[in-house]
């Protein structure tokens, strides 16, 4: 083991966020699709945030308001246990 | 007069049987109509489970319309949906250009109930592993 101190290999964590709506060209997030919603709630049923998902600020609210509409509807749940 | 595209999607409770969920889906397309509404689409989900249950039900019958009209009609629809107790739950969206197109392209099947998730899965998974 030497002393000095060696450059740590960080290549597989800096990866870079992008917005996969914008990557994507998809324009309009639907309610109704609650298998596409799921990939944003944890397993709770709660919403990830932005820091997690990488979105935009502009799909980050849509995506949210898609996510409560759909909880209304009763095709997502307000709370749950284990979703995934 | 200007004319906005609205989308309600509305639960029926699950008790009813084949004829009586018709009847109810024939009543509001009617309460639509009658009040100069243009239905341009509409879908029958069929009865589907509810992520929660909603007055003791875990199931419902679950309808979509998709109609232009004026701004007041959809006051008279969610009047008409209040009072009736067959609606567990309903939901009125005013489509914007964006999800105007989505809607005419899932209409159209482009985008399917079965092909919506799929396709989109594929792409964001695409460009994950584009980047990975």
């Amino acid at each position: 083991m030497s002393l000095v101190n060696d450059p740590v290999d960080r290549k597989d964590t800096a990866r870079k966020k992008y917005c996969r709506f914008k990557k994507a060209g998809i324009k309009f997030v639907d309610y109704k699709d609650a298998n596409f919603l799921l990939k944003f709630v944890n397993e709770q049923g709660k919403i990830l945030p932005r820091r997690l998902t990488g979105n935009s600020l502009k799909f980050q609210r849509k995506v949210s308001v898609a996510i409560k509409r759909a909880r209304h509807l009763a095709l997502l749940p307000f709370v749950a246990d284990g979703l995934k | 007069m200007f004319q906005n595209q609205y989308e309600t999607v509305f639960i029926l409770t699950p008790v009813l049987s084949e004829a009586q969920i018709k009847e109810a889906v024939e009543k509001f397309k009617k309460t639509l109509t009658d009040n100069g509404a243009e239905v341009v689409h509409e879908e029958h989900w069929g009865l589907r489970k509810l992520a929660y249950t909603i007055q003791h039900k875990n199931t419902g019958y679950y309808q979509l319309f998709q109609y232009s009209a004026d701004a007041k009609i959809v006051a008279t629809l969610e009047t008409d949906f209040k009072r009736d107790e067959r609606v567990m739950r309903y939901l009125t969206t005013k489509l914007d250009k964006y999800s105007l197109d989505y809607s005419q392209r899932r209409s159209k099947g482009l985008i399917g109930k079965k092909n919506v998730e799929p396709a989109k899965a594929d792409k964001a998974e695409a460009t994950t592993e584009e980047n990975a």
